[in-house]
């Protein structure tokens, strides 16, 4: 760990740099606009100072976006409608949702494609076709059509999230599961070991570094539709909620930090698994 | 003549022992794009009760098919065979035979100890008699004191020693070992040659061993089955009376080398015919 923290700080720090050098050139047209309207004499330090301290900044600068995300984070009550840790929570809720449920169908689909020969020809092209259509577009009809049959709330916003993260889960887990050699096969064989003794003994546990590698894609994939599920709601809560309110008012500082807070949650979310992958792997004797 | 002491003519054995493997006229041809592959054809064999049966031959010669026929991981298109006087599909469902693979295959999330019980428990036997049945199974590989390593934290050797182990835990009477010893060096292969020879004077299994080593064949075996390939048969079967607790010395004896020039002779004999 102690060897990537250098390497990191430096990027950390570029960006950071770049922020700041392009929130000045981006804000600075308006603020010139703003000067010449007030018929105000200006210096380019003063220039600099108050592009990055503009109200509604085209680019806002990291220190605002600090600030705002602090206030809203730490300093307002979380059941407050103006708290990002609420906002949060209300993506979370449905990303974990949908995420269980899209493992568990893309693990069940993965599972079934394997052992069943009909189900490879016949479910394969359907489960590759889902996802070239583009989630912005089949995401409001979602929302739309189960709320007409009275499914509000979460539960839509699951589905979504489902939808895009039992596709990599399938993907990886039908390599995975057929990861086994062949000589690991016969052997089970000579054992007389049924399909199912096979799938627990030796296909499952084959399979679980490919299943890991698929959550953490699957469960970064799935914030992502909780936030695009929630845009089409009408912005009543969620992260989500907070881009599209940011948008309507040209709150960039509050776009920009609800944009960060999702960023934070989602790099949590893969942290965890990541975590959860190696207790895992470590039971599971792989080399450290 | 110091070979009639040694080798002895099939006719000439006693026909009381039980059969384990009785094959009759057996054939196999795989079907390919480029048209048949005659793996097999018309082999006749008995193994007998006690019996360490070496098939030797180069590349091709239908030995690893014809002990995968006999563990039902591949069907005979022609001829019979019984293990234990049923179908090899039959003694496969009645766990008949251990298998001991070229690799070691163990599995890399389990210790050496769970593997050795990976049989077991798919045999659903209680817990308490998996550990006592690995430790056993461990002893007699000497690799006892390795039971909670992992498979990665072994030697190539020790590695195809558990898999021996695994093998013999649910003590099944007949044991398969497709060139177990194949992919290891010189050394190891004969100190695990040893412990194999001590293992079968104790256990009085039934071996049947495929290799391509002439002194490994011939150092092992109470009978060599020589085969040469296109088509996969037998040309030779010869029976050796070493002792059972024979040391690696014989392999200086007069009666050792005799062996071994008629395994030679066998195998080029078969290559003559093809080239």
């Amino acid at each position: 760990m102690s060897g990537q923290t250098g390497p990191v700080c430096v990027v950390l720090i570029a960006l950071l740099v770049l922020w700041y050098v392009g929130a000045v050139f981006m804000n600075a047209p308006t603020q010139i606009d703003r000067y010449n309207r007030a018929d105000q004499a200006w210096t380019t330090g003063q220039l600099i100072e108050d592009t990055l301290a503009q109200d509604r900044p085209i680019l806002p600068a990291p220190h605002q976006v600090a600030v705002e995300m602090y206030h809203t984070i730490f300093a307002i009550k979380i059941t407050s409608k103006r708290s990002l840790v609420y906002h949060s929570w209300v993506t979370l809720s449905s990303t974990l949702l949908g995420f269980g449920i899209g493992t568990l169908l893309g693990v069940l689909l993965a599972v079934g494609i394997v052992h069943v020969m009909t189900l490879e020809k016949s479910l394969m092209p359907w489960v590759i076709s889902s996802q070239t259509i583009p989630i912005l577009a089949i995401a409001p009809m979602i929302i739309v059509v189960l709320g007409a049959i009275g499914i509000k709330g979460l539960v839509p916003k699951a589905v979504i999230s489902t939808y895009l993260c039992f596709f990599p889960v399938t993907i990886s887990m039908v390599k995975g599961l057929r990861s086994p050699q062949v000589i690991q096969l016969d052997l089970m064989r000579t054992y007389n070991a049924s399909k199912w003794q096979t799938f627990w003994q030796l296909r499952l546990p084959s399979a679980m570094p490919y299943l890991f590698a698929s959550l953490k894609v699957a469960i970064a994939i799935s914030l992502v539709g909780a936030i695009v599920g929630e845009l089409p709601t009408g912005a009543q809560a969620g992260l989500g909620a907070r881009l599209l309110a940011g948008s309507y008012y040209g709150q960039t500082i509050q776009i920009w930090s609800a944009l960060l807070t999702a960023a934070f949650v989602a790099a949590i979310l893969v942290v965890i698994v990541g975590w959860c992958e190696r207790r895992v792997l470590v039971r599971m004797g792989v080399k450290s | 003549m110091t070979l009639k002491q040694v080798v002895n003519n099939v006719a000439e054995m006693p026909a009381s022992k039980k059969a384990v493997v009785d094959i009759k006229k057996l054939s196999l041809t795989f079907q390919t794009a480029d048209g048949p592959v005659y793996a097999l054809s018309d082999v006749d064999l008995t193994i007998e009760e006690g019996d360490f049966v070496s098939f030797i031959g180069p590349s091709g010669c239908g030995k690893t098919t014809l002990l995968r026929v006999i563990a039902d991981l591949e069907q005979a298109t022609g001829g019979e065979i019984s293990i234990n006087g049923v179908t090899p599909h039959e003694a496969r469902e009645k766990r008949a035979y251990g298998y001991v693979f070229q690799a070691p295959a163990l599995l890399p999330w389990r210790s050496i100890e769970r593997n050795v019980t990976l049989p077991l428990e798919i045999m659903e036997i209680s817990k308490e008699e998996r550990v006592k049945r690995a430790q056993e199974a461990l002893k007699l590989v000497e690799l006892n004191g390795f039971e909670k390593k992992f498979p990665w934290q072994l030697s190539g050797g020790m590695q195809q020693r558990a898999s021996i182990a695994r093998a013999l835990s649910f003590d099944a009477d007949l044991l398969l070992m497709d060139e177990p010893f194949g992919a290891l060096d010189e050394i190891v292969r004969d100190h695990l040659n040893e412990q194999l020879l001590k293992l079968w004077a104790r256990t009085n299994k039934t071996v049947a061993f495929v290799t391509h080593s002439i002194p490994e064949a011939v150092y092992l075996s109470s009978k060599i089955v020589v085969m040469s390939p296109r088509p996969g048969r037998i040309i030779d079967v010869i029976e050796t009376d070493f002792p059972k607790d024979r040391t690696l010395d014989i392999r200086e004896t007069p009666e050792f080398l005799e062996i071994a020039h008629r395994v030679r002779e066998g195998l080029r004999a078969g290559h003559s015919n093809d080239e």
